[in-house]
């Protein structure tokens, strides 16, 4: 048994330590807001905090979060009130919406670091993919979380 | 694809009680051959639009939602006419089949950039003759005259009394009464909410990871698989270890498929473990031996073959022979991979007498059919559950993977949730061609181009999507954008010559356009080069019967100045191209390092797709479009030994935040019909950085990807 802290609960899980955390969140607790997408830490879509860094959920191994506190899209605020959330749907972000998720987590650790990132700090920040190219709107977004 | 003219043989008929709410749906003439089909299965379908008492209007979805923003604008149009309060609006998926098939393709499919503008009259007309009942009903009850009354805002309003009745409390007696035939349409200038930027109704669930893809539905009992495909397209298993895919904990079985192996598990991991442990080996095909290189020396094969004409207008060859000059040129394009950022998946549930199928599809029809042949089940027991696309882009109407997913569930008769890896999603995808073209164009004295005559090489998409829409040898995706170019040019010809390889081809973002957009509107800058020329004024000349085509173009000039020189340190390139029924010019502004990076810094988009239902879809869709076909740039999809040589992110280098050029987005407001928005995009782009770059540089790029280890792109 491995026992995680997640978004301010804990979880017992029986899986192989080498399991990576997305298939943990995803297979085993149905947590679904966290999305595979490549399976090599390439596109971001499963980011996910730990201890509020973001982390590639999908090469990360579980065994590795234990004793640390994992906050996924689920957990970022109980009612969408997180203000990139809100500025998520102010600015209309999401087309397919599935690297949103990732996206969102990306973009809130960057905004516990540096609350007031330049165009060019967001750019290195969020290597996140997006293929509905939302991107010019995400970074928008993040300006604007930033500012309220 | 110009087949919308959706005539009135559609008729509102009947209504129906449900749940203690309206009905309103079409019936379709008797003769027709989809009424059959819907008549079967009556009371599931012609439903477009049900109030229930509680003031809810809900309506149906019979198209799929990939980010292209249809649940929002399609019950904009419903809620225009029925004069419903926009905050009562809810949708539902269809059921499949009958009505709601895609009148252009005799199917249920979302693709082609047509599902506003198939649905603009069916769907407002549902609206108004629900909103001319809902009248009815309020009048009755008050014993007054319907003219006396106006429905507004979700309720009917006595005008001399100001009386108000809802439409929750009129649902049930509006239910009673037959709808009129032909409700009165509102004009344009009386839309209040066609025309709005109205929020989608999807946000909400898109960022709090509530929104439910394909990859994320759960049914009690169901196990996850994932498999290995020969990776050389059509080869067979030759052997695997399968004790020792069954020794890692948690897999179940271990199924051979037709082209791989799939191991069932109780989660992904172990699924992939297993198929890792497998170690499969694939026998010896015929095209072990194909790769790029002689994929596109049959393509400059077909170049001094004779095609399939696909337009012959004048006398292109006799006006070659007497125009002062000849320009020559040849182009091609890699194939590409869609790279939808949820990788293929879907979920079965085989059982002896029924088989439910969830999955992110653009083509539940062709789902349902599927199954139906997997299982052998008749179609009407096999319910196809359709979630939200993680993106779709011409892949998610494909059927490899609903086959696979069917048949494991069969197999292991359990649910099964098939999740194919990232490297499996790239490998096995159904690519936009590879093509190959050549123009000659005859010029005058002038230069102005008297005659074009155009070679078109490639595969085809139709030959194995559409065998009988092949006519003559002649794929009309191959050509389209070409062969039906709006440039005066009075001496025109165009051949297709079908190259098909082992390589499985199909619809991609765009589709023909996506490399024609790029042959022909590069072709036009070097036209207006040899001649001395400005770019966008040879457009200009060319398109002078084209109003619409020259309102873009000037519309462009305005917001780039792009009839005079670039700012010292820039370049700008023009494109023009109609497609989907809608036309979209772009200009880019570009730099080129002296070390050869290039930077795309700012593209302007100027778009004429008529009547504007929702204008931040169409924004989006735009800024989309781009985006999609900027990474098309530098994207290519090799081959090596029969099989593709890219596999995840790292070696197909989709455009990141870092690349994106400032986006500005210019709508034409007119009242013309309405084209489409998902597709159109996407094929002016391309040109124009080409274009820009030649402006730059005096390199013409006429072979894909640009070199993206130079490139910033």
């Amino acid at each position: 048994m491995i026992t995680l802290t997640i978004n301010g609960n804990e979880q017992k899980v029986n899986v192989t330590p080498d399991t990576p955390l997305l298939w943990v969140l995803r297979d085993t607790l149905g947590m679904t807001g966290t999305k595979f997408g490549c399976g090599m830490a390439q596109c971001g879509a499963c980011t996910v905090h730990l201890d509020g860094e973001a982390v590639r959920s999908c090469i990360f191994p579980v065994a590795a979060a234990v004793g640390k506190k994992i906050t996924t899209i689920e957990g970022l605020s109980p009612d969408r009130s997180h203000p990139l959330q809100q500025a998520w749907i102010e600015e209309e972000v999401p087309q397919c919406g599935y690297c949103q998720s990732g996206m969102i987590m990306s973009a809130a650790a960057l905004l516990e670091k540096n609350p007031h990132p330049s165009d060019t700090e967001i750019d290195q920040a969020m290597t996140n993919v997006c293929r509905c190219g939302t991107y010019s709107r995400v970074r928008k977004a993040i300006q604007q979380a930033a500012n309220t | 694809m110009d087949t919308l003219n959706v005539s009135r043989r559609n008729f509102l008929k009947s209504t129906a009680t449900v749940a203690g709410g309206l009905i309103i749906g079409f019936h379709l003439p008797h003769n027709s051959r989809l009424a059959q089909a819907a008549e079967t299965t009556e009371t599931a379908i012609n439903a477009w639009l049900r109030i229930g008492t509680d003031d809810s209007v809900t309506v149906m979805m019979a198209h799929s939602e990939m980010g292209q923003g249809v649940h929002t604008s399609l019950p904009m149009l419903v809620a225009e006419e029925l004069e419903a309060d926009w905050r009562n609006i809810q949708i539902e998926t269809s059921p499949i089949g009958g009505v709601y098939q895609n009148p252009a393709m005799g199917m249920q499919i979302t693709g082609g950039s047509t599902s506003v503008r198939l649905r603009w009259e069916m769907l407002r007309t549902a609206g108004a003759a629900a909103r001319e009942v809902l009248i009815e009903a309020a009048a009755q009850q008050w014993q007054v005259q319907p003219e006396n009354c106006r429905a507004a805002l979700g309720k009917v309003i006595h005008t001399n009394s100001g009386q108000t009745l809802s439409y929750g409390q009129l649902a049930e007696a509006a239910a009673k009464l037959m709808p009129p035939d032909s409700p009165k349409l509102k004009s344009p200038s009386e839309f209040k909410i066609i025309g709005q930027p109205i929020k989608r109704l999807d946000t909400p669930a898109k960022v709090d990871g509530s929104a439910i893809f394909g990859i994320d539905v759960k049914v009690p009992n169901m196990l996850i698989a994932t498999v290995k495909q020969s990776p050389v397209f059509g080869g067979k298993v030759k052997q695997y270890d399968e004790a020792a895919a069954k020794a890692i904990a948690g897999v179940k079985a271990v199924v051979e498929i037709p082209n791989g192996v799939a191991v069932v598990a109780e989660n992904y991991w172990q699924a992939k473990k297993g198929v890792e442990a497998l170690n499969v080996s694939f026998a010896e095909t015929e095209h072990d031996k194909q790769d790029t290189a002689s994929i596109t020396k049959l393509l400059e094969q077909g170049l001094t073959e004779n095609g399939a004409v696909a337009r012959n207008t004048g006398d292109a060859q006799a006006a070659l022979k007497t125009a002062k000059t000849q320009l020559t040129a040849e182009y091609s394009v890699p194939f590409l991979a869609h790279v939808t950022m949820e990788p293929m998946n879907c979920t079965a549930d085989v059982k002896t007498d029924s088989c439910e199928v969830w999955v992110g599809t653009q083509a539940q029809e062709w789902v349902q059919q599927t199954a139906a042949k997997v299982t052998g089940l008749p179609k009407e027991k096999i319910a196809v559950h359709t979630t939200y696309l993680g993106g779709g882009f011409g892949r998610r109407v494909e059927l490899d993977f609903v086959t696979q997913a069917v048949l494991l569930s069969k197999t292991v008769r359990q649910p099964v949730k098939l999740i194919w890896a990232r490297e499996e999603d790239t490998q096995h995808d159904f690519y936009r061609p590879a093509m190959r073209v050549k123009f000659t164009a005859g010029l005058d004295e002038k230069g102005m181009p008297t005659a074009i005559q155009t070679r078109v090489v490639g595969p085809s998409i139709l030959q194995r999507v559409f065998p009988g829409a092949v006519k003559n040898g002649l794929d009309s995706t191959a050509v389209e954008g070409i062969a039906d170019m709006r440039y005066e040019i009075p001496n025109q010809y165009t051949d297709y010559v079908m190259k098909n390889t082992h390589v499985p081809v199909g619809f991609w973002r765009s589709v023909g356009h996506s490399h024609n957009a790029f042959f022909l509107e590069s072709f036009i800058d070097e036209i207006a080069h040899a001649s001395g020329k400005n770019p966008y004024h040879l457009r200009r000349t060319l398109l002078s019967k084209s109003p619409r085509f020259l309102k873009v173009l000037d519309t462009l000039v305005w917001h780039t100045n792009c009839d005079q020189p670039a700012p010292k340190g820039y370049s700008r390139g023009i494109a023009i191209h109609h497609s989907f029924g809608s036309i979209v010019g772009e200009v880019a502004e570009v730099s080129v390092s002296e070390a050869g990076k290039v930077t795309v810094h700012r593209v302007v988009c100027v778009v004429d797709c008529g009547i504007v239902v929702n204008p931040d879809t169409v924004k989006a869709q735009m800024e989309s479009a781009i985006v999609y076909g900027l990474s098309a740039l530098k994207e290519a999809i090799t081959l090596k030994n029969g099989r593709v040589e890219q596999s995840n992110f790292h070696d197909f280098p989709v455009l990141k935040m870092a690349e994106m050029p400032q986006i500005e987005v210019v709508m034409i407001s007119n009242e013309e019909k309405l084209g489409g928005v998902g597709e159109p995009g996407t094929p002016p782009i391309i040109p124009a950085v080409t274009n820009a770059i030649f402006a730059a540089t005096g390199k013409r790029l006429r072979h894909l990807p640009i070199d993206h280890k130079e490139s910033k792109l």
